[in-house]
């Protein structure tokens, strides 16, 4: 399956990655030979095959609903680009 | 001291040969004297590694060291240290200073092992020579024109060089066994759920499992020992007894049965390659075991398969990096969608990017069903082919990587770059373990043997590695440093 300039600007919007026109035609070319060699699966016969999620089968472990990890809050937002009285700052969503 | 394995480093702190901070000062002083050549380091924890060296030397004198105490490491830099900048070898977290230990890291601490600094890496561990760092490629100490394989380059150069005795490093499609073929060193990926990876920055959290890398087998064993068991931060780690590694390491080979599968020594693969692993198989038979011929009928669709489901991990586990709780932020955003695209296509690079575009792609609506579930159905098939093959045979054996380590800048096409690790990453979605053992070089580059066994056969595959390793000099070779 080929990728479209579209699809391209498609995913980086949906990845928030911020790019431009000209960056999406250099990816065009780059994603369709990836996709190109991804393709070479259509090939492969999995009728009826489950496909695998986890390489041991394994499902996932349930706990006690429990807080077991302290309130870290100031060490965590120590590394975080802008916070004021405990929250995280960003640019007004709501005007 | 920079050309003893870490079993000797171990018993010469033992017997007072030496002290941990001595040892520390070593090679500290090395990375010093030569990292310029090969930028294998990204943060040096000079001054944090002395007092850890004294703290241990001090539980030594005491009569409270382990194996471990005093010992030094390197780890690659994906897996958090407390209060040490953690980049993952990107921009994006250039600044990151992580709150926490990883697990491994954690283990390893309490086992009384000094960090030396992390290693540099390819970003996001998305690469295969260890190009796509932000910090710089990191050069091969055997020839610093080529590069040292990915994406753990960082760490199998500093012990390729004698800058530490042993690193981390993590393999999600054969970045632990690649980078230690190149740079001619051991490398082991544990079993999928072997080692925890709480606290390990996730790439493909279905495919990426931490190891050991160092000078041998014993020495890999020593330190799995330290890092694997089950881990209530991570619920995909697995609860299940861990041997002493180092308990079977001697027990002789003979009746062992090899598998050779056939599609790992077909097209592209490198003569000098084929040569130095026939020769390996060869020093095996010798020691008593037999070799038969095996089919992986799968293999040529394990690039593929990988490159849907690693990219697709990929974009959702990278989508964390928003710009808005840790991590780069770009100046002055208009509004929240400007704050996370720019921040986001600033501080990513560029192999970075495209597996986000190609992960979020596959995953999107009408594609999914062609991409992803194929893909995983695909992986099925390909970890039955192991099944079947470990029916009939203890271990597999070939090449880690069809060439040896290549030119800087050689590898320009991305598919062309992927495919590097034709005969590693059918592992990492079989969840099975590996390890890349030193087996001679062509043309002065290291080759490596990479042995594969059943889930859960660590102790099996550090017994026949070690083995070879009594047997043989190759692992004992380190580069000329004038």
């Amino acid at each position: 399956m080929a990728i479209e300039h579209a699809d391209v600007l498609r995913a980086a919007h949906l990845a928030r990655l911020g790019i431009d026109d000209a960056d999406a035609t250099r990816y065009v070319g780059d994603l369709s030979r990836i996709l190109e060699m991804v393709d070479a699966l259509q090939g492969v016969d999995t009728e009826g095959v489950a496909p695998l999620a986890h390489p041991l089968d394994a499902t996932q472990p349930l706990r006690a609903d429990e807080a077991i990890e302290p309130d870290r809050r100031e060490a965590f937002q120590a590394c975080a680009p802008s916070v004021s009285q405990g929250y995280y700052l960003v640019p007004r969503v709501v005007e | 001291m920079h050309d003893l394995t870490l079993a000797k480093i171990a018993q010469g702190l033992a017997k007072g040969e030496f002290s941990s901070r001595e040892l520390t000062q070593h090679f500290l002083e090395r990375i010093e004297k030569y990292d310029s050549r090969f930028n294998s380091f990204i943060t040096v924890t000079g001054e944090r590694a002395l007092t850890r060296a004294d703290a241990a030397d001090t539980q030594r004198a005491a009569g409270q060291a382990g194996i471990l105490s005093g010992v030094p490491l390197a780890y690659k830099d994906i897996f958090c240290t407390e209060d040490i900048r953690t980049s993952c070898g990107s921009k994006m977290l250039d600044n990151f200073k992580a709150p926490y230990n990883a697990t491994v890291v954690e283990k390893l601490e309490l086992a009384g092992t000094v960090n030396l600094g992390k290693t540099n890496m390819d970003e996001f561990a998305m690469g295969s020579s260890n190009e796509t760092s932000f910090y710089g490629p990191v050069r091969n100490p055997w020839n610093t024109d080529l590069v040292p394989g990915g994406s753990s380059g960082g760490s199998a150069a500093a012990v390729a060089a004698g800058l530490a005795p042993a690193a981390l490093g993590t393999d999600t499609g054969g970045s632990i066994r690649q980078p230690a073929a190149f740079c001619g060193i051991t490398g082991l990926k544990p079993t999928y759920g072997r080692v925890s990876r709480y606290g390990m920055i996730a790439y493909a959290s279905s495919l990426d499992q931490g190891g050991p890398m160092a000078r041998s087998a014993e020495d890999c064993a020593l330190l799995l020992n330290a890092m694997a068991g089950h881990d209530p931060r991570d619920s995909t780690s697995v609860s299940r007894a861990v041997p002493d590694y180092t308990q079977s390491l001697d027990a002789p080979l003979k009746g062992l049965k090899i598998g050779l599968p056939r599609e790992y020594f077909g097209d592209g693969l490198d003569e000098g390659v084929e040569r130095a692993v026939r020769e390996a198989i060869a020093v095996y038979e010798s020691l008593g075991a037999s070799v038969i011929d095996v089919s992986l009928p799968h293999t040529q669709h394990a690039v593929p398969a990988y490159y849907v489901i690693a990219p697709a991990e990929a974009s959702s586990n990278l989508s964390r990096y928003d710009g808005v709780r840790f991590g780069h932020r770009c100046d002055d955003p208009q509004d929240l969608m400007d704050l996370y695209k720019r921040s986001r296509a600033e501080a990513f690079g560029e192999e970075v990017k495209r597996r986000i575009l190609i992960g979020t792609h596959t995953l999107s609506e009408g594609f999914f069903d062609a991409y992803y579930k194929k893909a995983q159905q695909v992986r099925r098939l390909i970890r039955q082919d192991f099944l079947d093959a470990f029916e009939k045979v203890d271990v597999l054996m070939g090449p880690a990587a069809p060439t040896t380590a290549f030119a800087l800048g050689n590898k320009a096409d991305p598919v062309q770059m992927y495919l590097q690790d034709i005969y590693t990453i059918a592992i990492n979605l079989a969840g099975i373990p590996g390890i890349s053992v030193p087996a001679g070089f062509h043309e002065g580059s290291p080759v490596g043997l990479q042995i594969l066994g059943p889930h859960f056969g660590e102790a099996h595959l550090l017994n026949v590695a070690h083995q070879y390793q009594q047997a043989t000099d190759w692992h004992t070779r380190q580069p000329d440093l004038p």
